[in-house]
């Protein structure tokens, strides 16, 4: 059985975002279950229509990955949902203080999901939070 | 043997290149070999750690001119 990570993402900075869709990309590709749980100001990008604004970067290096070619966390979380399965919820309480209705949901997120769900279906997962 | 095809990532940081190469992985057929284009250093060993740990075949591997070819055959 494949070894479980899980990732909660609540940043809505560019450094944490961008490390937690490299964590979920290439883990998801090299055997490892990951889910993500997206929650707080990281929700925002995955309300559509907003996939595109610039996460604000909390330093030097977070503006560095913008004028360079860095692949954006959003193609990454893509990937690792397309490329290697990657499930990613959206916080069923972000959703609701977002107002967000599940048509207004990037269509790569699977259905909102609670905190304590989230907790006990990966219990046995390593957690990291971004 | 057909000419690999190449997966042009210069340019591109980690982990661009090896997620385009998973992606033109998952077109081609058990056998077929890919090469990879990568400006990227870190990727120059990541993606060989990568072919190892899924089973796909490290061809070769080389260095020129500041860009790291990577070569790697299908296996499953």
């Amino acid at each position: 059985m494949a070894d479980k990570l899980a990732l909660i993402v609540t940043s809505g900075s560019r450094e944490p975002l961008q490390m937690a869709a490299m964590m979920a990309s290439v883990g998801s590709v090299s055997g490892f279950e990951v889910s993500v749980f997206l929650s707080m100001n990281a929700m925002t990008y995955f309300v559509r229509g907003r996939e595109d604004e610039a996460a604000p970067a909390e330093g030097e290096v977070g503006q560095l990955m913008a004028e360079k070619n860095a692949p954006p966390f959003m193609e990454l979380f893509q990937q690792a949902a397309e490329l290697g399965g990657a499930s990613l919820y959206p916080c069923s309480m972000a959703v609701d203080i977002l107002e967000a209705g599940p048509d207004q949901l990037n269509p790569m997120l699977e259905k909102p999901l609670g905190l304590t769900k989230f907790m006990s279906d990966f219990e046995d997962a390593t957690v990291l939070t971004f | 043997m057909s000419e690999p095809r190449i997966v042009d990532a210069r340019g591109s940081f980690c982990p661009g290149p090896l997620m385009e190469l998973i992606a033109a992985m998952k077109e081609i057929e058990v056998g077929d070999e890919l090469e990879v284009l990568s400006t990227d250093a870190g990727s120059a060993s990541d993606v060989p750690e990568w072919l190892d740990k899924v089973g796909h075949e490290q061809v070769a591997n080389w260095e020129e001119d500041g860009v790291y070819h990577i070569r790697a055959r299908k296996a499953k």
